[in-house]
């Protein structure tokens, strides 16, 4: 089963190899890891996905990455209420004959083109994975060149955030 | 205090009450090389980097204290990576200092430049790179406190060459605070409660001793707790010393070699409590089969033991200290004597199957067998050595033999099994506990890994004495090439033309060959009580198994016997 857990971490250099390190060291299944800054200068935070078989499995996750000394806090957003999404960047064949279908499809999606050239156009789509794959699917037909994903970052819903649960 | 980044090292090695480092001057660290010559700080030189850290694993382990490490850039680092990792394995609390190149020249492929950090991230339990003056205060409180709190480790820190050279107003912080990093001392009560609620019911239960019971001096509360309730113990190979051979309940060490009672117990307990062990696969045995009869219940500082190898039905987070407390007064609720009342059929049991099978060998032979050795020296010893090992065969006969008496007595790389550990841990244990009685165990192959260590021993006048195993052979690879794969003896015969007696005497100390069974005692007992360095080439037989041996991804009491 995937779980997705918000990792907050020190700003600070090195960081992020230690948790790499370990999580390739460990043979930790990860699906997609993604950082960023936060509300707090000082604090990073990781949303990473994780595909453990069982419960024993995520609790060493969590453990072995509870152990290093920068990680601050791990929550498993999994069980709760929450918004994940992804942004992904797909650039497609956009003959001019298939402009208009193309088009269309993104306004479906409500994604948004955010360049076009005489070969080409750039979609711009934010949405749970699900979202993101289906709509890759359809625009496989026009040929695509190229994909980029940010990886799923999430947030739980509710007042309360993730450094006070 | 205005000084400069060389003396603030310097500063903050004196205020975490370091007596002394072991260090391998280059280019990286001459300037804090320089601030040590003029500081007269104890400094000890081995002859390799390899021997740097082991010796302050070794100095670690016999005190308790934090070793300390120093060497340079580029390949003085590197040659640490197999000291880190065996003190990483086995939770030794070490700082490891090494030099950087200048931060205008890290990344460049600069002269004498690796990245240590980069590769020492998954055998360290932190490490830092300093580029600033301003950070090494900090980070240097930060990796004593990292390295000798919750579950010990090593911890390193990398420090560009001119920040050693850079001045700052030098201020120690008074406390930590690192928001990631609170090791649980006091764990949940309730966890205890349960586990005595489990004592009440269970008919067999186990007690099952590991490195963390002498890592965090919690043997003296351990005796205690098994005296008062008679239930029958046994160790893990880094539990050693944690409970006197001769206690009562003690039933020896289990595992791979372990005895035949201690094994059997495994599979026939019906509460196994595991204290500071990781249920390493050398001691399961077939995981899936291990204690199958049994709950289990497991006691450590690092959750993240918990379920790592070994399913537990209890936990029982938190340092040893508190728990082993809790634990002390709960069962003193009930009258010792009922507790030892309701154990006595299963601790009859197991002193049966000891007396039935218990650890022999061939002692009619009028060859010098290994065993006799060991079991001479602990004699002459009583017991109460620091030994420390190499790896393979004598690792395993010192375990089985040596009648251990005290915690942090056997020192031996468990988790690495790294070969060419003894002789520089036996030096740092040495310096660390002048009055006491140093023994390297080693076998012939690893005498060499880390020979030239006995230079360091003789400049010193290192009392250690160093007693080589002499078979001929990578024994234990031997071993198993006998057992499980046709006697193809594949580069693990090592006969050598080198004279050891004579590369020792080169060296600077004293040696002496023993071929004779009539021999061994009286020289034995010369050699242990001199006052200086000494080596002893004994020649034993070239094919003597370690035995009992439970063959890798075996239940444990499918053991192959000796006798
Ligand atoms: C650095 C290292 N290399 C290889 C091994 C594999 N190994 C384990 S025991 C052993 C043989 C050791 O031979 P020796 O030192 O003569 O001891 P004996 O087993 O004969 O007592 C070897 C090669 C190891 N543990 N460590
Ligand atoms: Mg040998």
């Amino acid at each position: 089963m995937k779980h997705t857990l918000a990792v907050l971490v020190e700003n600070k250099p090195g960081v992020l190899t230690h948790i790499s390190g370990l999580i390739s060291r460990r043979a930790f299944n990860i699906e997609s890891i993604a950082a960023g800054y936060t509300e707090e200068p000082d604090m990073t935070r990781i949303t990473i996905v994780v595909e453990a078989d069982d419960e024993y499995e995520l609790e060493q996750v969590v453990n072995q990455l509870s152990k290093l000394i920068d990680v601050i806090k791990i929550i498993d957003l999994t069980g709760q209420d929450r918004v994940h999404r992804e942004l992904a960047l797909i650039k497609v064949t956009a003959a001019p004959e298939n402009r208009a279908e193309i088009v269309n499809i993104v306004e479906i999606f409500r994604a948004h083109i955010v360049d076009v050239n005489k070969e080409t156009m750039i979609v711009e789509l934010t949405g749970e994975e699900m979202k993101i794959d289906a709509m890759c699917e359809l625009l496989e037909d026009y040929g695509i060149r190229e994909i980029v994903r940010t990886g799923r970052i999430a947030i739980g819903r509710g007042p309360i955030s993730a450094k006070e649960v | 205090m205005k000084m400069t980044g060389a003396q603030a090292v310097i500063e903050c090695l004196k205020r975490e009450g370091v007596e002394v480092v072991f260090g391998y001057p280059g280019g990286a660290v001459l300037t804090l090389y320089d601030e040590l010559y003029m500081a007269n700080f104890p400094h000890i030189l081995p002859k390799h980097e390899q021997g740097a850290i082991h010796a302050a694993d070794g100095y670690a382990r016999a005190t308790g204290k934090v070793g300390v490490c120093i060497a340079t850039s580029g390949p003085g680092a590197t040659n640490l990576i197999t000291g880190i990792a065996t003190a990483y394995m086995d939770s030794i609390p070490v700082v490891v200092i090494t030099g950087q190149v200048a931060v205008s020249l890290i990344g460049r492929d600069s002269f004498q430049e690796a990245d240590i950090r980069g590769i020492t991230t998954p055998i360290t339990k932190h490490n830092y790179l300093i580029k600033d003056v301003k950070d090494l205060p900090k980070a240097m409180k930060e990796a004593f406190h990292i390295a000798r709190s919750g579950r010990p480790g090593p911890v390193l820190v990398d420090i560009s060459k001119n920040v050693f050279a850079a001045e700052l107003d030098f201020e120690y912080p008074q406390a930590i605070s690192l928001r990631g990093y609170n090791p649980v001392y006091e764990g949940d009560p309730d966890s205890v409660d349960a586990v005595y609620k489990e004592l009440l019911k269970a008919e067999k239960p186990l007690f099952f001793v590991g490195g963390g019971v002498n890592l965090s001096d919690t043997s003296e509360i351990m005796r205690k707790i098994i005296a008062y309730t008679g239930i029958p113990t046994v160790t893990s190979l880094m539990g050693l010393g944690c409970i006197a051979e001769d206690d009562p309940n003690y039933f020896g060490m289990i595992g791979m070699h372990g005895t035949y009672a201690g094994n059997l117990s495994t599979t026939e307990t019906d509460l196994l409590i595991g204290l500071g062990v990781r249920f390493d696969d050398r001691v399961t045995g077939l995981l899936n089969e291990f204690a199958a009869k049994a709950k289990i219940v497991h006691f450590d500082i690092d959750a993240a033991e918990v379920n790592k190898n070994v399913r537990s039905h209890i936990k029982v987070i938190g340092n040893l200290e508190w728990s082993l407390d809790q634990l002390y007064r709960k069962i003193k609720e009930r009258p010792d004597t009922e507790w030892k009342e309701q154990y006595r059929p299963w601790k009859e049991k197991m002193v049966t199957w000891m007396k039935e099978k218990p650890l022999v060998y061939n002692k009619e032979t009028q060859r010098i067998l290994p065993q006799a050795v060991i079991e001479k020296i602990s004699e002459i010893t009583r017991g109460n050595a620091v030994i420390v090992t190499d790896v393979g065969q004598h690792q395993m006969w010192t375990a089985q033999f040596y009648q251990f008496k005290q915690p942090r007595s056997f020192l031996t790389s468990g988790g690495l099994g790294t070969m060419g550990y003894g002789l520089p841990a036996a030096m740092g244990a040495q310096v660390g506990t002048p009055g006491k009685k140093v023994i390297c165990i080693c076998g012939d192959g690893g005498f060499m890994m880390n020979c030239q260590e006995l230079m360091a021993v003789a400049d010193l006048n290192l009392p250690v004495k160093v007693i080589i195993l002499n078979n001929g052979y990578l024994g234990m690879v031997a071993q198993w090439q006998r057992t499980f794969y046709n006697q193809h003896y594949a580069h693990s015969c090592i006969k050598t033309k080198t004279d050891f007696v004579k590369l020792s005497e080169a060296m600077g100390v004293p040696a002496i060959r023993l071929e004779n069974k009539e021999d061994l005692e009286t020289a034995l007992e010369k050699v242990i009580a001199s006052d200086s360095p000494y080596l002893v080439d004994i020649r034993i037989p070239e094919d003597e198994d370690v035995l009992p041996m439970v063959p890798s991804g075996a239940r444990l009491d499918q053991m192959i016997m000796g006798g």
